[in-house]
């Protein structure tokens, strides 16, 4: 019952994450391709959500759902000819190639890798890491990647820095 | 999934009486009974409160600028919400011919679940929540950032100017204010050692307003933007663009707009309270109670503060929140962190009286912040093009 509940969760949450990205490449209408890439988001972060990796959703939604699908649709703002811009370019069948050489990777990877099932009751330190994920990411990021951490930050001040630099009025 | 039937009261209720009445085989639908009768209770009570508001915020501001304000429906006009929305379902329903239909038709509703899901992790009373999110404060950011979502749809798609620069100046006032209101809830973070808000009002010994005063302000300030209140509400500025992304809306359509404005208002009230007001904790009156009470204050203050300010221009407001709240927000953060290093004990935990000692320190430092980054935002500020401004 639980089982076949979980399952036609996961199923409806793939369905509208690859359907969403299906129709960011067929729409030709711009802006219905920007929308339907946050709804593809939005299908992911469900997917996270249902691996009780709930920060990881919830960032999802806050980053690319929030704020990510913004700038994606401002930059749509800047397009000529909204309603038609999304059709075909010289560079789709070479695209078209990379990404299936892409998915046939991935789908190689995914079916050669040695996948291990949990057991249902986990040792103290793992199980933390599923109830309380939030805490378990900070802790981590500030002792053993404090350095990665660290640099992240720097190279986001960087950026902002540049971005000033770039839009500041002489 | 297992707190479910352990802290949520209103759940374990129903679940129980369920499965009391037709037998442990149909735990399946006593499990979807109570969930299903837990989100109507916390959507209808957000959708009441919020169509309360609307009569109760007309007419308070009547009072507040001298006049009646509505009173003609029902006793002191009480029946006004009903009366307007049986307006607003008979009224034509207009959609742009150049405008994207469908785009247009879903903007509202996107608009309304925002505010609708947010209100998922508020703690309403003892053990009565909907979820209890250990990422709670987080989730509140990301789906309120749902908004400007919508916002943006309901701009373009109504392929008219005066929508699409209403829609800019709203997304652009969201994601400036988003940083504020953000850093403002991380302080809470810091002083409740949670991300849930049924953990941050169980570990409020002391109403967080007392303790982080500057994190109340911020918050309040960055709420009134992103909710378009009138020191802020540039985005609807009838005086310059019409209506803003409201412009082409008739009808229902206009009043999901305007029905999850005020619900987003309730919903703000409930995060206040519950972060910083010490949420529904108190003996004398039943918890529901009091928490509907704070929030009715909130709401109250907010009507208060609309009738008070006049409106800004959009460079105003852009530059008051990069220039002022946020640096505001980075000594709250900072403020907080160092007291808690400080004084919480060997697990972090902070007791009552290290909060009121807090609560000392922090008011005048907030009264400092506040004088000091006033004044270096009022020498810098020099006069932007509004047309800039507006447009980014």
């Amino acid at each position: 019952m639980e089982n076949a509940f979980q399952e036609a969760v996961f199923w409806a949450l793939a369905a509208v994450t690859v359907g969403g990205a299906l129709l960011v490449v067929t729409q030709r209408d711009m802006l219905r391709a920007a929308l339907a890439l946050i709804v593809s988001f939005l299908g992911a972060a469900g997917l996270y959500a249902q691996m009780n990796a709930a920060f990881v959703a919830v960032a999802q939604v806050l980053i690319y759902g929030g704020a990510v699908s913004v700038l994606v649709i401002f930059a749509v703002m800047m397009t000529r000819d909204v309603p038609a811009a999304n059709r075909g370019a010289p560079v789709q069948p070479a695209a078209l190639a990379a990404a299936a050489l892409l998915f046939a990777g991935l789908a190689w990877a995914i079916a050669q890798a040695e996948w291990t099932l949990l057991p249902d009751a986990l040792p103290g330190p793992l199980e933390a890491v599923f109830v309380d994920s939030a805490s378990t990411l900070g802790t981590l990021l500030l002792t053993d990647y404090v350095l990665a951490f660290e640099a992240v930050g720097v190279l986001l001040l960087a950026a902002v820095i540049g971005a000033l630099a770039l839009v500041r009025e002489r | 999934m297992s707190d479910l039937l352990t802290d949520n009261v209103i759940f374990r209720n129903v679940y129980a009486f369920v499965v009391s009445g037709l037998g442990a085989e149909w735990a399946w639908l006593a499990w979807l009974t109570a969930g299903f009768v837990l989100v109507m209770l916390v959507v209808n009570a957000v959708m009441a409160l919020a169509t309360g508001y609307t009569w109760a915020e007309r007419r308070l501001l009547g009072r507040l600028t001298n006049r009646l304000g509505p009173n003609r429906a029902g006793p002191s006009g009480t029946l006004q919400p009903l009366a307007d929305a049986i307006k607003l379902l008979t009224k034509e329903d207009i959609v742009p011919a150049a405008g994207d239909r469908l785009i247009f038709n879903v903007a509202p509703v996107l608009m309304l679940a925002s505010v609708l899901l947010a209100a998922a992790v508020i703690p309403f009373g003892a053990g009565a929540f909907v979820t209890d999110l250990n990422v709670g404060i987080l989730y509140l950011a990301a789906v309120s950032s749902l908004a400007s979502i919508a916002v943006l749809m309901a701009g373009f798609s109504s392929a008219n100017k005066f929508s699409t620069f209403g829609s800019m100046r709203a997304v652009a006032v969201l994601v400036s204010y988003e940083i504020p209101l953000v850093m403002a809830l991380l302080g809470i973070t810091v002083l409740a050692g949670t991300m849930s808000l049924v953990g941050v009002v169980e570990g409020q010994h002391a109403p967080y307003l007392l303790v982080a005063p500057l994190g109340a302000f911020v918050f309040v300030t960055a709420i009134s933007a992103e909710l378009n209140r009138t020191p802020f509400d540039v985005t609807e500025g009838e005086s310059e663009i019409v209506a803003g992304y409201l412009t082409e809306y008739s009808g229902m359509k206009f009043g999901v707009f305007y029905l999850a404005e005020f619900a987003a208002l309730v919903v703000a009230g409930g995060v206040f309270a519950a972060l910083f007001l010490q949420g529904w904790r108190w003996d004398v009156l039943p918890s529901y109670l009091w928490f509907i009470i704070k929030v009715g204050g909130f709401a109250i203050a907010a009507t208060w503060i609309r009738a008070t300010l006049p409106r800004l221009r959009p460079d105003q407001i852009l530059a008051f929140a990069w220039k002022f709240l946020f640096p505001v927000s980075m000594v709250n953060v900072a403020a907080l962190s160092v007291q808690r290093l400080w004084l919480g004990g060997a697990d972090g935990a902070l007791t009552s009286s290290d909060l009121w000692l807090m609560a000392a320190i922090n008011w005048p430092l907030a009264l400092v912040a506040v004088a000091v980054m006033g004044r270096i935002a009022r020498v810098r500020e020099r006069p932007v093009r509004i047309a800039a401004a507006g447009a980014r």
